[in-house]
C-alpha cells in the first residue's frame, strides 16, 4: 500500500516489518516520533527510558536475550549513550540491534550541531543514512540483516529534513523471527581486558569485511549523468538537493552506507568524471576519506561547514544563477518561540528575574526563560548541567554565590541526568538551591511520559518516582513544594532557600497548561478604566497580554485563566468575565 | 512541473493539518509529494513554516528563496515575513488575523501596518480573508486552517472540489467531518 509518511514513521514501519520486538528510547527532537509510532504496533514493546544510556543498554539486553531491538536518540543523546556504544561494538549482538541517531543541522531544536558520523567511525559501527521516507523504511529493515550478518549493532542516521519530511512509501508485511537462543559466552560478552583484547581484532576484521560489502552493496549506487564534467559524491538530503538542481545531468555516487566507506567504488567513480565534488552537511567526512585515497575533490572549500543545505545552497556554491524572488519586506519584528500562555514556568522565572538571581539553566521548554522580557537564565549546555555546574559555581565563589544562584531543571531532565549532580551536592556539600520545574511531562519534545508521571509511553499506569522522597533519600533535608501560579509563595520559597545554611530543593509543581487533563479556567480580562498603563503585567511576557491604545488587553482565545498577571497589578484592573476583581 | 506551497503561521495554529490535507489531495491525484514540517522548539508560539511540494517527481522536501509558487498564511505578519520566498508574481492566500509576537508584546517593536500593500509592492499577488471569522461562522475557530485550504483550492484547478473534500475527510476525525466540509466550502466561496 502507498502512503504519504513521515520519515520517522517510516522508520517505525521498518521496525515493524523487520520483526523488532523491543524498543527503548529517550525523546529528543528530531528522533522522538520513531518510538512513538513504533508503539502503535502491538507487536513491539516500546518504552521511554530515563536517558539514552539506559535506553541503549536496555535495547542491547533485549538483543543479547535473542530479540531484535531498537533504541533512538537525538545527536546529543548519543553522547550520553557513548559509554555502552563503544563496548557493544566489541561484544556484537545476538539478535539484530539498530541504533537510530537523528542529527539536527541548522539546529532547529538543539544546542549544538555535532555530526554523529564521528561516532560510527570511532566506535567502528556501520551506519546507514536514508535520504527520504522510503529509504528510512528500507534501510531500517536492512540494518537488522546487516546487524545479524556482521554481528554488530548498526546505526541508522537521520537528519531533521529526513526525519520530519513526508514522502510516499510502499509498505510491506511483518516478518516474525524466532527468539534466538541465549548462550552464556563470557569470551563474547564479558569485556574484561583479557576478553576485550581478543574481541578488538574481530572488530577490525569485521570492518574490513564491511568495506568489501560497501564496494558492491546496492545501498551505495552510481547514477550515471548525461554530462561528465562534474560528478557528486553525497548522501542523505544533500542527494535530493543535487537532484533538484541537476536532474539527470550530473553523475552522482549516492552513499547509503556511510560507514565504513568504500574505496574502489569511489576511485572508479572519480575516474569516470572530470571533476569530483563532495556534498555533505556539517563535517568533511566523506571528503577526508577521498583525500586520503589521493583523490582530488572539492568539498568544504566550496560548501559551508555550518547549517543545513538546500537546493539554492547547491546552486549558489556551484556558481549557478540565483532564482529570482519577491523582494524581502524590511523591518518586520521577529517571532521567536515563547513560553505558552499559562505556562507554569513563567511565575517561577518572573520570581527569579525580579530577585536578580543567577540561574544555571538546563534543557527543556523552560530554556525559553532565557528569552526577553524575563531573560532569567544565565547558562544552558546539556541535560543535567544546571545542577552540577551550580555546585562548581558555588564551590568557586562561596557564600556570595550560594545566596543568589539557583539551578533550574525539569522533571524529565532531572530523571535523565540531574540526580547524579544532586548526589554531588549532597555528598560534597554546597549550600546550593536546586529548583525542579515539575510540569508532570516531558514538554519540549511534545508531551512524553517519564518516571515521575506515573504513566508509561502508551499512557497506561506505570511506576511513579516520588521526587520529594527521592531528594530526601539522597540526603537533602530541605525539600519543599510550591505552586508557581502563587507568586507570593514562590518568592518566599526562593528567598528562604537561598539563605538556608544547607542544600535545598524547591519543587515548583504545576502540570503543563497544554496537557489534555489540565482544565482551562475561564479567561480573565482587563478593566480599561482601572488599568493605569503601568505595564507591570507586561513584564512577564505572556503571549495572551498585549498593550493596545495605552491599556493592557487580554486575548481571550489564548488566556487559560492562570491569574498570575493579576497578582502583579496594584490597581485591581484584572477581572472575571462577570466583572469580579481578580487578585 | 512541480508546485511548491509554503504554509506559514504561528506555532499551534494548525499548519500540520493543512499540510496533511494538501499532501493527501496531491497524492490521491497521483502526484509525487514531499512535505517538510518543523517540530520541537520552534513550535512554541514561534514562527512556523511547512513546505509542501507536488508534481511528477519531487526531490527536495524544502523550499527556499524564490522557490514558492504559493504561500498559505494563518497570520498577516507571517505572510509578509515569507513573501521573499515567492517567485515573482507568486500568490499569497492569507488570513487577516494578527497575533502580536513577543517583541511587540514586550513593547520593543510595533506590529507593522499596511502589510498587504507591502506584499503587493514586493511583487506578490495577495488574496486576504478573515479565516478566523469564517471558521467561527462554520462552527469552530479551530477550522480556520480548513477555511484557508478551501480558499487555496480555488487556485489548484487540477484537483476538483470533490477530491479536495475527500482529502479533508480523510484527514480529520469523522465527528468533525461535517464542520470541516462546511469550513472548506465557506473558505472557497468567501468574498
Amino acid at each position: 500500500m502507498k502512503e504519504l509518511m513521515l520519515g520517522n514513521k517510516a522508520v517505525a514501519r521498518g521496525l515493524f516489518e523487520a520483526g523488532v520486538c523491543v524498543a527503548s528510547s529517550y525523546p529528543g527532537t528530531p528522533s522522538t516520533e520513531t518510538t512513538e509510532e513504533a508503539a502503535k504496533f502491538n507487536e513491539i514493546y516500546c518504552e521511554w527510558a530515563p536517558n539514552e544510556k539506559v535506553a541503549m543498554e536496555t535495547a542491547f539486553g533485549a538483543s543479547r536475550a535473542g530479540r531484535r531491538s531498537f533504541c533512538a536518540m537525538k545527536h546529543v543523546g548519543l553522547n550520553v549513550a557513548a559509554d555502552p556504544l563503544f563496548t557493544i561494538s566489541y561484544t556484537g549482538v545476538n539478535a539484530g540491534m539498530c541504533i537510530l541517531v537523528a542529527d539536527d543541522p541548522g539546529m532547529h531544536s538543539s544546542q549544538n550541531e555535532q555530526d554523529s558520523r564521528h561516532y560510527a567511525i570511532a566506535a567502528k559501527i556501520p551506519m546507514l543514512e536514508p535520504s527520504d521516507s522510503q529509504e528510512a523504511l528500507d534501510f531500517t529493515k536492512r540494518a537488522y540483516d546487516l546487524s545479524e550478518e556482521f554481528d554488530t549493532p548498526v546505526f541508522v542516521k537521520m537528519c531533521t529534513r529526513v526525519a520530519h519530511s513526508q514522502s510516499i512509501v510502499e509498505t510491506g508485511d511483518r516478518t516474525e523471527h524466532e527468539m534466538k537462543p541465549y548462550v552464556k559466552d563470557a569470551a563474547k560478552y564479558v569485556m574484561v581486558p583479557a576478553n576485550a583484547k581478543k574481541r578488538h581484532p574481530i572488530v577490525e576484521e569485521r570492518t574490513e569485511r564491511l568495506v568489501q560489502f560497501a564496494e558492491t552493496t546496492d545501498l551505495n549506487r552510481v547514477e550515471k549523468g548525461t554530462d561528465d564534467s562534474v560528478g557528486f559524491i553525497t548522501s542523505s538530503t544533500s542527494y535530493q538537493y543535487i537532484k533538484e538542481v541537476y536532474g539527470d545531468k550530473a553523475s552522482i555516487l549516492k552513499l547509503g552506507l556511510i560507514n565504513p566507506l568504500p574505496v574502489k567504488l569511489i576511485k572508479d567513480f572519480a575516474a569516470s568524471v572530470r571533476k569530483v565534488v563532495v556534498v555533505e552537511e556539517l563535517d568533511p567526512i566523506i571528503e577526508t576519506h577521498c583525500r586520503a585515497l589521493g583523490i582530488n575533490v572539492s568539498g568544504k572549500d566550496v560548501f559551508p561547514m555550518t547549517d543545513e543545505y538546500s537546493q539554492s545552497i547547491i546552486a549558489e556554491n556551484m556558481e549557478l544563477p540565483k532564482a529570482p524572488s519577491c523582494k524581502p519586506i524590511e523591518g518586520l519584528p521577529g517571532r521567536p518561540p515563547a513560553m505558552c500562555a499559562g505556562c507554569p514556568h513563567r511565575g517561577l522565572f518572573y520570581t527569579l528575574s525580579k530577585n536578580k538571581c543567577r540561574v544555571m539553566g538546563d534543557i527543556g521548554c523552560y530554556t525559553l526563560g532565557a528569552t526577553p522580557p524575563l531573560s532569567a537564565i544565565d547558562t544552558t549546555e546539556c541535560m543535567g548541567a544546571s545542577i552540577s555546574s551550580l555546585h562548581g559555581f558555588n564551590k568557586a565563589r562561596g557564600e556570595e554565590s550560594e545566596k543568589n544562584t539557583v539551578a533550574v531543571i525539569g522533571d524529565s531532565t532531572f530523571m535523565h541526568s540531574g540526580m547524579t549532580g544532586l548526589a554531588n551536592i549532597a555528598y560534597n556539600q554546597t549550600n546550593s538551591t536546586v529548583i525542579i520545574l515539575d510540569n508532570s511531562i516531558t514538554g519540549m519534545t511534545g508531551h512524553q511520559q517519564n518516571p515521575t508521571t506515573g504513566l508509561n509511553l502508551r499512557g497506561d499506569p506505570a511506576g511513579k518516582i516520588d521526587l520529594e522522597a527521592l531528594c530526601r533519600a539522597m540526603g537533602i533535608n530541605r525539600v519543599r513544594v510550591v505552586d508557581p501560579y502563587n507568586l507570593d509563595a514562590t518568592v518566599k520559597a526562593v528567598r528562604e532557600e537561598l539563605v538556608a545554611s544547607e542544600p535545598s530543593v524547591i519543587i515548583s509543581r504545576r502540570p503543563c497548561a497544554l496537557l489534555k487533563y489540565v482544565k482551562r479556567q475561564p479567561a480573565i480580562r482587563v478593566n480599561p478604566d482601572k488599568c493605569k498603563s503601568c505595564r507591570s503585567c507586561m513584564k512577564m511576557g505572556c503571549p495572551a497580554i498585549s498593550f493596545k491604545d495605552g491599556k493592557a488587553q487580554i486575548d481571550a482565545t489564548q488566556c487559560v485563566g492562570c491569574k498570575v498577571c493579576a497578582q502583579l497589578c496594584k490597581f485591581g484592573a484584572f477581572e472575571t468575565q462577570e466583572g469580579d476583581t481578580v487578585k | 512541473m512541480i508546485t511548491s506551497v509554503m504554509i506559514v503561521g504561528v506555532g499551534g495554529q494548525g499548519s500540520l493539518l493543512a499540510s496533511k490535507v494538501l499532501g493527501r489531495a496531491a497524492m490521491d491525484k497521483g502526484y509525487d509529494v514531499k512535505v517538510s514540517e518543523v517540530h520541537g522548539m520552534s513550535q512554541r508560539g514561534g514562527s512556523v513554516v511547512t513546505y509542501v511540494r507536488f508534481g511528477d517527481k519531487v526531490y527536495s522536501p524544502i523550499i527556499d528563496r524564490g522557490g514558492a509558487d504559493y504561500i498559505i498564511s494563518f497570520e498577516l505578519l507571517e505572510a509578509a515575513r515569507y513573501t521573499e520566498f515567492l517567485k515573482p508574481g507568486g500568490q499569497i492566500v492569507t488570513s487577516t488575523q494578527q497575533i502580536d509576537p513577543m517583541p511587540v508584546i514586550a513593547g520593543t517593536a510595533k506590529y507593522p501596518e499596511e502589510l498587504i500593500e507591502k506584499m503587493t509592492t514586493s511583487g506578490a499577488k495577495v488574496d486576504a480573508l478573515d479565516a478566523l471569522d469564517i471558521a467561527n461562522e462554520a462552527g469552530s475557530s479551530k477550522a480556520a486552517n480548513i477555511v484557508l485550504m478551501g480558499r487555496f483550492a480555488n487556485y489548484i484547478k487540477e484537483i476538483s472540489s470533490d477530491e479536495w473534500l475527500n482529502a479533508v475527510e480523510a484527514c480529520v476525525p469523522a465527528k468533525f467531518a461535517q464542520l470541516n466540509r462546511k469550513a472548506f466550502e465557506m473558505g472557497a466561496q468567501a468574498r
